[in-house]
């Protein structure tokens, strides 16, 4: 009873810690006061304050599109190296392969984003949009190849081994069972590569150029100028768009779990 | 793509799922860090982009060897600025990492002794931050700890401070450590979880039933067993806080060195990129140790 009693302090003083600041930031982009520390009611002031700002807004569209095309390359990459690492145990030049996945997951962000932007003035590339999403794409990539892996690894190759059996083409059992059984790994991974780029300050920092400002790179110059409300506005845009991705995510991810061996069934009927 | 053991020999598709993301990583995560290591031994010029290339065609290797020089690295060492940066780094993030093990120990030990139906809950709440932009946590935080902030605040409306005191921690690096505490509990705490979670209750039994306290059947039983949890998490925080920038940056003050901060001044302050590639150079090196150490970890768990 006493061990109990000491782990839901724990916890709960914990998540305190891990909420509190969050939900604060959330109150006070809803603060009719200017002044930080001041309430002053209930406003949706700051809102219509951060919509009307131009610059804020074309970062918004800029870190939108960065991210859902790194995210999209990066899957589509990550997908191809989990593959790899799961179904090839022999390749030449395996071991640097995984080496290359694992690296980028511990490298510090200021050595990433220092050493693609010598790359690309060494190929003397424009840096801006491209640039940026390149570098996205790269170390998203490697997250989402970890997360596909991991669902691979436990995967049941009897599918498709009866597949090939029946005499169904490679290609086509990939896409008929392998890759519909792997879908919710290769969702979260999206997410996960989705939400990483939308976070993203000093890779995007080193690899952008003029006309390509993401939205961590313009809230982080105005942070450093001090707190804004209209800040508080956009940080709370953000977090509900994330909690919802999390949450929904989470649930179907859940459905498609209990659902599986349903699945794993039809899809044998349907490959056959 | 599909297909298993000896006919993938002859697959044509083996090439596509190999090469295509080897390929990418090749040009874009390991030539940059050779043209980083390249740069290192250059010259600083104020042309753009600002450097000297050492190195011209793959012809003139002997030329390129004879134009290389360290000096760089050589300033580097005289400078204490950058010495003391570095150790500095190295310190923080011990201390950060001793800090997070301290808080996220026990937040794992209660999750995994939590009854499994509210575990996935617990793990889901965990999780939920991790996902929130990180420059959106730290920014959460000037809020509370600047001097006319809410902890501020707080404190003077419960009668601890005076209406004329104010808590001096933003800035400090004191700001630095609740920062990077914050931002990397989760990181902490999963790792921690997963290895206590698939814990053999029956060992803790069995010591209890022999008489055993329970302090002593944690310190002889849970901890040792979950130290391949605790060696996962240590260098997953300590790893990318040696390196960090935003926290120190945004909470820490002008005293507060870190060699990340060094190397973002070095490049976009000074626009010495030499020098700023021999500090990512040296970055690496120091992290090279503890990655080997944790690889060696992991082989061993398997």
């Amino acid at each position: 009873m006493k061990a109990s009693r000491f782990d839901s302090t724990v916890l709960t003083l914990c998540f305190a810690f891990l909420y509190i600041p969050i939900l604060i930031l959330i109150i006070y982009s809803f603060n009719a006061s200017k002044l930080v520390t001041v309430w002053g009611g209930f406003s949706l002031e700051w809102y219509r304050v951060m919509w009307s700002n131009e610059g804020l807004m074309d970062a918004a569209w800029v870190t939108a599109r960065v991210g859902v095309l790194s995210a999209t390359i990066g899957t589509v990459l990550g997908t191809l190296a989990a593959l790899a690492l799961t179904r090839y145990p022999r390749f030449p030049g395996r071991m640097a392969f995984t080496g290359m996945i694992y690296a980028p997951l511990v490298m510090p962000e200021v050595i990433t984003g220092l050493s693609l932007l010598l790359l690309f003035v060494a190929m003397n590339v424009e840096r801006g949009f491209w640039t940026v999403t390149i570098a996205h794409t790269t170390f998203t990539m490697c997250y989402v190849a970890i997360i596909v892996q991991s669902r691979l690894v436990t995967f049941d190759r009897s599918l498709e081994e009866a597949a090939l059996d029946l005499g169904c083409p490679p290609v086509k059992t990939f896409f008929k069972i392998t890759l519909p059984l792997i879908l919710p790994a290769i969702i979260s991974g999206w997410m996960l590569a989705f939400t990483l780029s939308l976070d993203d300050l000093v890779i995007a920092s080193f690899t952008t150029g003029p006309g390509a400002t993401t939205l961590p790179i313009k809230i982080y110059s105005q942070v450093r100028l001090g707190v804004t409300p209209e800040i508080n506005a956009i940080c709370t845009i953000l977090i509900g768009l994330v909690t919802i991705g999390v949450i929904f995510t989470s649930i179907s991810t859940k459905r498609a779990e209990t659902r599986r061996i349903l699945d794993e069934h039809q899809a044998v009927r349907a490959a056959g | 793509m599909a297909e298993t053991g000896a006919t993938s020999q002859n697959n044509p598709w083996r090439w596509l799922v190999v090469g295509v993301p080897y390929l990418w990583l090749l040009v874009f995560f390991t030539a940059p860090f050779l043209i980083i290591f390249k740069i290192s031994l250059s010259d600083t010029a104020i042309a753009m982009p600002p450097y000297t290339p050492t190195f011209e065609g793959f012809g003139a290797i002997g030329d390129f060897l004879s134009q290389l020089d360290v000096e760089n690295y050589l300033f580097l060492t005289e400078d204490p600025l950058y010495i003391n940066a570095y150790l500095s780094s190295l310190r923080m993030a011990l201390i950060s990492t001793g800090l997070l093990l301290l808080i996220g120990y026990p937040m794992a030990l209660a999750m995994a002794r939590a009854p499994s139906t509210i575990r996935p809950t617990l793990l889901m709440m965990v999780i939920l931050p991790f996902w929130t932009s990180f420059l959106i946590r730290v920014y959460a935080w000037i809020g509370i700890l600047k001097p006319e902030g809410l902890l501020t605040l707080l404190l003077q409306s419960i009668g601890l401070f005076g209406p004329d005191q104010q808590v001096q921690i933003f800035r400090t690096d004191y700001a630095v450590f609740i920062g990077i505490v914050y931002s990397y509990l989760p990181f902490m705490v999963l790792p921690l979880y997963s290895a206590l979670e698939k814990m053999d209750n029956t060992l803790l039994e069995a010591a209890s039933d022999l008489g055993c306290p329970p302090w002593k059947a944690f310190w002889k039983i849970t901890f040792p067993l979950s130290l391949p949890g605790v060696i996962a998490g240590s260098m997953i925080c300590f790893i990318p806080i040696t390196g960090e920038f935003v926290i120190p940056d945004l909470l820490g003050g002008a005293e507060t060195l870190m060699i990340g901060k060094t190397l973002w001044t070095e490049f976009f302050g000074n626009r010495d990129w030499p020098l700023a590639s021999a500090v990512a150079v040296l970055l690496l090196l120091a992290l090279v140790v503890p990655i080997v150490i944790f690889q060696n970890q992991q082989q061993k768990v398997r």
